[in-house]
């Protein structure tokens, strides 16, 4: 969900569709297209979420309330480990079909097998950030750690949440991660897959964040929850004593 | 056609069935989704005393790796009685009707499902018929397209089913088991109302063209009230959770 709560007023209502129902008739575009269909001029929702009608812009959104991950190439995502093989790793990351990293570019040199044990760098149950390179309908996800921020992750929680909760957990432009990370000084990194890795200075800050991140989860299509959510990260450092009443 | 015994009275001296329901009339619906927690998406549907219930895994990777393929995902279905399910009690090994049945309620569910956004998966579906009294093919397939609804998998519509049947001379919606056993016909109906398709269409018995037509739209008549069901049963969900 991409809501600002701070235009609430302004914005176009949400409706709770089920598949099979029109949503739009005329010249609207479809923002979301894996849950919008057009046939002729109107618009049929194809999944359960909600829909938002923007007759300003002639746009037509529809978030799904619930759903698996589906890799696109350019996704951020947070893997583990699952096999090793000689000159690649089988990274499970909730995906239908598990994604190949090769040893070449995690290393980002050539890779002699009879030398090098894979293992010894990334073994089975090491948790990766990743970024997938390549993915069509005629292999498998193939990742990628080059770049800034990718690679193994060294230390921090991993939480697991619903893939369509994703997007409310970032918030409209990285607002509701910002205050998350802001009220507690914890740093977060979303995977689109549905996973988050935690760093926090204090095991209590990871216990609130991690209750505010499962608030998110079960409230994401309701409004207004930027705020609940400031709300209650300030409620429970206060009830763990971490600041002081206001 | 026929069964154990003696005949029992079908309809009453007063236009009623042998339990009560008018000529077009359902039986009592439950529906439910999210019921199983391992399941991507489930649902359970009780139409009088036939339930059944529903599970829906993927799309996820084919256990078969032959069955793939590079266009679409591929459908799997499984239509089971549970061995209790029956007055008598069923051989749990898969026979020669459910297996048959898994087929027909797949290709009810295909004409819906988006099976082209993801090539190279699987979506399988189970339905175990917990308790059979006629009607379990279209009580399968009214609770599998919730489920899929309900595993958040794009479907163009959502798919109900009811059988119509002939009894003692009369066209019947929604007929349970004796009704089955001692009616001259039954036809089950599913149909997807919104793409305006029928879905799956089969006729045990005998019908004459003008019987056909009347039974089918008593069919359709019936299939929008459990469409309109469905939809209510899968917004309540969240509503649920917003209150």
């Amino acid at each position: 969900m991409t809501s600002s709560e701070t235009t609430q007023e302004s914005k176009p209502e949400r409706t709770l569709v089920t598949p099979g129902d029109l949503i739009a008739e005329g010249e609207y575009k479809i923002l979301t297209p894996n849950t919008v269909i057009k046939k002729g001029d109107n618009c049929y929702a194809l999944v359960v979420g909600l829909a938002t009608i923007d007759d300003e812009s002639k746009t037509v959104k529809l978030v799904p309330l619930q759903g698996f991950y589906y890799p696109s190439p350019e996704d951020l995502v947070i893997g583990i480990i699952r096999s090793i093989g000689i000159t690649s790793w089988e990274v499970g990351i909730r995906a239908p079909s598990p994604a190949i990293l090769y040893a070449t570019d995690y290393f980002g040199r050539p890779v002699n097998p009879a030398r090098e044990n894979l293992s010894e760098y990334l073994d089975v149950g090491d948790v990766i950030i990743a970024k997938i390179q390549v993915f069509d309908r005629t292999r498998d996800p193939l990742l990628t750690t080059r770049g800034r921020g990718l690679g193994k992750v060294t230390k921090g929680a991993v939480l697991e949440i619903s893939p369509v909760k994703v997007p409310r957990v970032i918030g409209k432009k990285g607002s509701m991660q910002s205050v998350l990370e802001g009220e507690t000084g914890c740093k977060i990194i979303v995977g689109r897959n549905g996973r988050l890795v935690i760093n926090c200075p204090s095991k209590d800050l990871e216990e609130i964040v991690v209750l505010a991140i499962r608030k998110i989860e079960a409230e994401a299509h309701t409004t207004g929850l930027t705020d609940r959510i400031k709300e209650f990260i300030i409620a429970e450092k206060v009830r763990r004593g971490l600041i002081g009443g206001r | 056609m026929g069964g154990k015994g003696e005949k029992p009275k079908l309809i009453m001296e007063d236009g009623r069935r042998h339990d009560g329901r008018a000529f077009d009339e359902l039986r009592k619906i439950k529906m439910q989704v999210g019921v199983l927690k391992n399941a991507n998406g489930s649902a359970y549907v009780e139409f009088g005393k036939t339930r059944v219930v529903a599970a829906v895994y993927g799309p996820r990777e084919p256990t078969l790796r032959h069955v793939v393929s590079p266009y679409r995902a591929v459908l799997r279905c499984r239509y089971h009685m549970a061995p209790f399910s029956t007055d008598d009690r069923k051989s749990p090994a898969p026979s020669r009707r459910e297996i048959e049945l898994s087929k027909v309620i797949r290709e009810s569910l295909e004409p819906v499902v988006m099976t082209e956004l993801y090539p190279r998966t699987s979506i399988d579906i189970f339905m175990e018929v917990i308790s059979a009294d006629g009607g379990t093919r279209t009580t399968s397939v009214t609770a599998a397209s919730l489920a899929l609804a309900d595993a958040g998998i794009p479907m163009k519509d959502l798919v109900a089913a009811v059988a119509v049947g002939k009894i003692d001379g009369v066209l019947v919606l929604d007929i349970d088991q004796v009704e089955d056993n001692w009616g001259e016909a039954d036809m089950p109906v599913a149909a997807a109302l919104t793409l305006n398709e029928i879905t799956l269409l089969q006729l045990n018995g005998t019908l004459t063209q003008e019987e056909f037509k009347k039974g089918l739209e008593l069919a359709l008549k019936g299939i929008k009230e459990i469409y309109k069901m469905q939809k209510e049963t899968l917004k309540s969900k969240y509503l649920q959770v917003e209150d």
